[in-house]
């Protein structure tokens, strides 16, 4: 490297631009590595889980409690999520700053829904069904798994949301556009982890 | 090279002291080195392997380093710069190759040992079933084809098979007897552990606790007793006979109402603390006052049984029986009356 | 390309207004790698001294059977102590001391990849262990032993707060690990300078490469175990309750799934260390390079998949142990390359016995012991005997002080010019391996005995005529000697430091690597021009071709500076603060207002509204960084 001024940027953002910049890649490269360590900590949390999930404890057993058609339509608003949030990021490689904004407010909206139905799943079963944390240890495994996805869920949406406000602030520069890229691959990252949840906790537990 | 050869040479006595010094290390009826079982002696044929081949692995290594620290030490004005050797593709395939052998060498009996040991006798009509229960501090055995219990001393008969059935009941506790076995957990029950060993010879050996279960985890020993067949059914029987009381009615009620809420003698009292039947018959006193009338491993029974019923907390750090004095209300000569009882409670 | 960062959007540089802070301050704002090495240095060294003085105080007590110098639960508090702050607050801070101060010199970097992540990762890092520590003036250590093996660890059997400050303290140190982790990753991966290709990467570069992904790998299974702990034991669920259908052993596997990966994440730098003290002292390249790299990979792949060995006499069956007991044993193989490698660098070389290279030379046959002791574990059915004796605790401490703590110490004396420019006493130095290491194999190898007479571990005291005492009392002698060693350590810093700074670059005149092409200690920017690396070895490829320095990459340009920055350390109070509250979110204060913050979680939210802030001022204001100036550079 010649000089550690920034590459000329002529008017427009480059193809990429949050690969623009050393910066940015590092913070993509970084994000991938982050993304590995949290599939080890999804991957620990899922095999307690597989564990756990049969020690009811005499409370309420997977088959009884689970209503699929919610679980469906929560799945259904996080897959489309994901969806809009590449969207997002083909608005932004076109650089077009507000149907970018337009795309990561819906990805936001879909994402409320989501935690909205989840909220109301688990004050169901603490409320109705009298399956809390203290329950079992089936019980204590499904909270931790799948609150720890929702508690990720809520942190994308705040991050998400915060992007937003930035990108009116300071509009779709270098800097920004690897914030907007990371956050983007971290939503990928836990509708896939949502993916195994449904398959692992809900399918399987109204199977077998 | 020759200096290589004279360090090696100048070890080999050593190596001799070292098998001596192993061979009549620590005590008989404790130590992995002097195994009286055949489970004890196939761990310490594997160990034995393992040792020759790493002991070949540091003689090796050993002579090597010492022979490139002397002989490649740099000397004083000394000042060229030697050949920059990248490697060796025969040295490295070499380096690679015989320790993999090693290896071959050590799992392959490994394995096969792993599988023999795996054998638990839980099918076998002549073996005798024990049931080990760890408690915080305390070992309790069972005998579920005989129905009786007892506690710290782990009657068996000589030369028989002992199918055991582990778990605990409150935290993880290990169950070891070095002499004649490798050790295993005593897990909460859904994981119960099976294994078996035997003691072909009689005699006391002594075993104890090998996973840290809380303050007196160094405390939690008890003795294994291997005895004749017949004597074996004689203590069966002696065990399963009517509990004897104490004879002072006065003192009986206060045992009874004290002692049997928890502890039982015979067909009395309840199972949350150690069976007392017979315990003046018994190798030590809470597992590690040992009874020993000649004093030199420990004290007579008596004493020891007022040792610890004056100060439990003292002996035992951490135990869960409630004090004698100040949790039950009992005198220091009701006490000295129980301990004098109980050290009298002998079986034959 | 890919050197210093930078950003894209800002008009002219800032060099000039730039605000410098002095003192205190700049320690808490620094982002600088080597100033972060040195707070890594010292606070690592202080958990260090704790953790010694833990030890000591176990030895007292075992120096004759039926001792009562200390009572059983002060006992078993200090055995967990000591083991925890050791391997989590004392070797791990070390070691990162060492790849903050060296990693980016070596690959000819002006700084790692994330400065602000770095810094972050060892504020949390010392909040998390200063958290830890407060146990003993706050109710109590934990005392379940580093293990911390369920049920003892619940709150049914432990019920102070201590496993509950040795789950949240971890939690928040090995978050910092976790960052320290991804740091190096990226930087290994993005920073290393023109020319300078993985396979002409320095050993010890590799080994951080590595030991970065263990712990990227590993790190996050122990947070899920300490978070299922803590939730057991603070919210009452039941992972590891087996009343309601939880599991004890499954918090054993949790462990050592990663704890079995922690010891290479251990021992992997310091076999960097000794593949760069050797090759420097005998004038020699590092013997089969290659296949160095190729057995650390192994060795680290192999890593993950023997973690069952520590549960041979768990239950888990003849197939499960037959399986571990062979995946384990081979792990001798890569690292028998290694020990061979090293000797046949030696071998033709031309060997000078400095400090650094004792220390190495003193590790090669005192790890290949702890070496080969491991192999005789690995076979499960001897382990049925090892297991959870003294036996084992010889084996661990050969591999960990043997191999690891000799490795730090080689690595401290060699790279501390580099570090604080000015060389510490040779004769001083010579006079703590020898302490050192005597004292080591006195405390350590009688223990191998101890343990196959029947002496098992975590045993506050043991009865006497069990042939146990003499072998103890020759051990708690060599524990001392090797406190005399350390303290003979201080002392050589103590008197160093009072020295002119006046080492050279290449201070050990043999120097090999980029990091002894650049003044010691190095200026803030580390290279005023990027190294051109033509080699493995760089700094002696140019030596060798007759050349003074490293031929640069690029002319003298302004240079882009991380700008200091407060946030790391606020966020990491941060979450100081949420720990302790959430641990005493269910005490009752006596009612009250304490009570009130407390119950309510005040004290967690507060305290994660802090470090939100902080990340929220992170993400906000653009951090553009300044830029040095090809003017000052020139005065320098």
């Amino acid at each position: 490297m010649t000089t550690t001024h920034a590459e000329p940027v002529h008017g427009g953002l480059p193809h990429e631009p949050e690969k623009a910049t050393a910066e940015g890649r590092n913070k993509v490269l970084a994000f991938w590595l982050f993304l590995g360590g949290e599939a080890v900590l999804f991957g620990t949390l899922f095999a307690t889980f597989l564990a756990l999930r049969n020690q009811t404890n005499e409370g309420p057993t997977a088959n009884e409690l689970f209503h699929l058609p919610l679980v469906a339509a929560a799945t259904f608003f996080l897959l489309v999520s994901s969806l809009t949030s590449v969207f997002a990021i083909q608005a932004m490689h076109r650089n077009r700053p507000a149907l970018l904004r337009n795309w990561l407010l819906v990805t936001v909206v879909l994402g409320l829904c989501f935690l909205g139905l989840e909220i109301y799943e688990f004050s169901e079963y603490v409320r109705h069904e009298k399956f809390g944390m203290t329950t079992s240890a089936f019980s204590s495994a499904f909270y931790t798994l799948v609150g720890f996805h929702g508690a990720h869920v809520a942190f994308g949406i705040l991050w998400i949301s915060l992007l937003i406000g930035q990108l009116a602030r300071k509009g779709l520069t270098v800097v920004t556009a690897p914030k907007i890229y990371v956050s983007a691959m971290y939503w990928h990252f836990i509708d896939v982890v949502w993916v195994f949840i449904f398959t692992i906790v809900y399918l399987l537990g109204k199977v077998g | 090279m020759m200096r290589t050869w004279h360090s090696a040479r100048r070890l080999l006595p050593l190596i001799a002291v070292f098998g001596t010094v192993l061979a009549g290390c620590g005590r008989e009826d404790l130590s992995v080195l002097r195994p009286q079982g055949p489970a004890a002696e196939s761990s310490l044929g594997l160990m034995k392997l393992a040792i020759s081949i790493m002991i070949v692995v540091l003689l090796i290594v050993f002579s090597i380093a010492a022979y490139v620290m002397i002989r490649f030490r740099r000397k004083p004005g000394q000042n060229e710069i030697p050949e920059q050797i990248e490697g060796s593709f025969k040295l490295e395939v070499l380096w690679t190759v015989i320790p993999l052998i090693l290896v071959i060498v050590l799992a392959v009996p490994t394995v096969r040992t792993v599988f023999a040991l795996g054998d638990n006798h839980s099918g076998d009509k002549n073996a005798i079933k024990v049931k080990v229960t760890g408690h915080q501090y305390w070992w309790e055995f069972e005998y579920p084809d005989y129905g009786i219990k007892t506690a710290q001393d782990l009657i068996i008969p000589a030369g028989k098979n002992i199918a055991f059935e582990l778990a605990t009941k409150d935290v993880l506790h290990s169950f070891w007897v070095p002499s004649l076995s490798g050790k295993i957990d005593t897990n909460p029950t859904g994981a119960t552990n099976r294994f078996s060993f035997s003691a072909p010879k009689e005699g006391v050996y002594r075993g104890k606790c090998a996973e840290l279960c809380g303050p007196s985890h160094g405390f939690m020993e008890f003795k294994v007793k291997a005895v004749s067949n017949d004597e074996f059914k004689q203590w069966i029987k002696a065990q399963k006979a009517p509990a004897v009381l104490p004879e002072d009615p006065a003192l009986a009620q206060t045992f009874k109402e004290q002692c049997l809420k928890c502890h039982a003698v015979g067909d009395q009292g309840l199972s949350v603390g150690p069976n007392l039947t017979g315990i003046g018959s018994r190798e030590s006193v809470a597992g590690i006052l040992l009874n020993d009338d000649t004093r030199q491993d420990g004290a007579p029974v008596e004493e020891n049984l007022k040792t610890w019923l004056h100060d439990t907390q003292g002996v035992k750090p951490g135990n869960l029986m409630p004090d004698p004095k100040q949790d039950m209300g009992l005198t220091d000569d009701e006490i000295d009356r129980i301990a004098d009882y109980l050290a009298g409670y002998k079986l034959n | 390309m890919a050197q210093a960062a930078h950003t894209l959007d800002h008009p002219k540089p800032l060099g000039h207004g730039v605000k410098r802070h002095t003192g205190l301050m700049d320690w808490i704002t620094t982002v600088d790698h080597k100033k972060i090495a040195i707070l890594y240095l010292w606070a690592g060294g202080f958990f260090f001294g704790i953790g010694g003085i833990e030890a000591l105080l176990i030895r007292w007590q075992l120096i004759k059977p039926m001792n009562n110098f200390l009572d059983a639960q002060t006992f078993n508090e200090l055995i967990t102590m000591h083991g925890t702050t050791m391997i989590f607050l004392g070797v791990m801070p070390v070691i990162f001391a060492l790849m903050n101060a060296v990693i980016p010199l070596q690959i000819g970097a002006r700084d790692v990849a994330f400065p602000f992540l770095n810094a972050l990762g060892f504020w949390t890092f010392l909040f998390g262990g200063v958290l830890l520590n407060l146990s003993w003036v706050m109710g109590g250590a934990p005392d379940a032993g580093w293990t911390s093996y369920t049920p003892l660890s619940t709150s049914a059997y432990s019920g102070t707060h201590g496993v509950d400050f040795y789950t949240i303290g971890l939690q928040i140190a090995g978050l910092g690990t976790l960052i320290g982790g991804i740091n190096f990753l990226a930087t290994v991966i993005t920073m290393r300078a023109p020319g300078m290709s993985f396979m002409r990467m320095p050993m010890f570069a590799w080994t951080t490469f590595i030991t970065s992904a263990i712990i990227l790998f590993a790190f996050p299974a122990i947070t899920v175990g300490l978070v299922l702990l803590t939730f057991d034991r603070i919210l009452g669920a039941n992972f590891f309750e087996p009343g309601a259908g939880g599991s004890p052993v499954l918090w054993q596997h949790i462990f050592w799934i990663f704890g079995h990966p922690e010891v290479y994440i251990l021992i992997l730098p310091a076999f960097g260390i000794i593949s760069e003290v050797i090759p420097t002292f005998a004038r020699k390249r590092l013997f089969g390079y290659s296949s160095m790299v190729f057995a650390t990979i192994l060795i680290a792949f192999l890593g993950f998949m023997v973690w069952a060995h520590h549960m041979f006499t768990t239950g888990l069956g003849p197939v499960a142990n037959a399986l571990f007991a062979v995946s384990t044993m081979l792990i001798a193989v890569p690292t028998g390359i290694k020990i061979f490698n090293w000797l046949f660098t030696m071998w033709g070389g031309s060997v000078r016995f400095t400090t650094p290279n004792l220390f190495a030379s003193g590790f090669i046959p005192t790890f290949t012991m702890g070496g080969v002791t491991g192999v005789m574990l690995a076979s499960a059915p001897a382990d049925f005997q090892f297991h959870d004796t003294y036996f084992v605790v010889a084996h661990f401490h050969y591999v960990i002080v043997g191999g690891l703590v000799m490795g730090l110490f080689a690595g401290l004396h060699y790279w501390w010019p580099k570090m604080f420019g000015r060389m510490l006493s040779e004769t001083l130095g010579k006079w703590t391996f020898w302490t050192f290491i005597t004292g080591f194999h006195l405390t350590f190898f009688v223990q191998h005995f101890l343990g196959l007479m029947g002496m098992q571990r975590r045993v506050f005291t043991y009865l006497p005529n069990q042939h146990f005492d003499t072998l103890n009392l020759v051990s708690t002698i060599g524990a001392g000697l090797m406190g005399v060693g350390t303290l003979i350590f201080l002392a050589n810093i103590v008197i160093t430091s009072r020295k002119p700074m006046d080492a050279a670059n290449d201070p050990w005149e043999d120097g090999r690597t980029l990091e002894w092409s650049i003044p010691s200690p190095p200026p803030e920017y580390n290279f005023k021009q990027t190294p051109l690396v033509r080699g493995l070895d760089a700094l002696w490829k140019e030596k060798v071709a007759g050349n003074k320095g490293m031929t640069p990459a690029e002319p003298i340009g302004p240079i882009h500076m991380p700008s200091a920055t407060p946030l790391p350390f606020i966020m990491s109070v941060g979450i100081f603060i949420a720990g302790l509250g959430f641990m005493f979110s269910r005490d009752d204060f006596g009612g009250g207002f304490v009570s009130f913050l407390f119950n309510n979680y005040i004290v967690t939210g507060l305290g994660l509204l802090i470090t939100f802030g902080a990340m929220l001022m992170r993400s906000l204001y653009d951090d553009h960084g300044w830029h040095i100036e090809p003017e000052e550079l020139e005065g320098r």
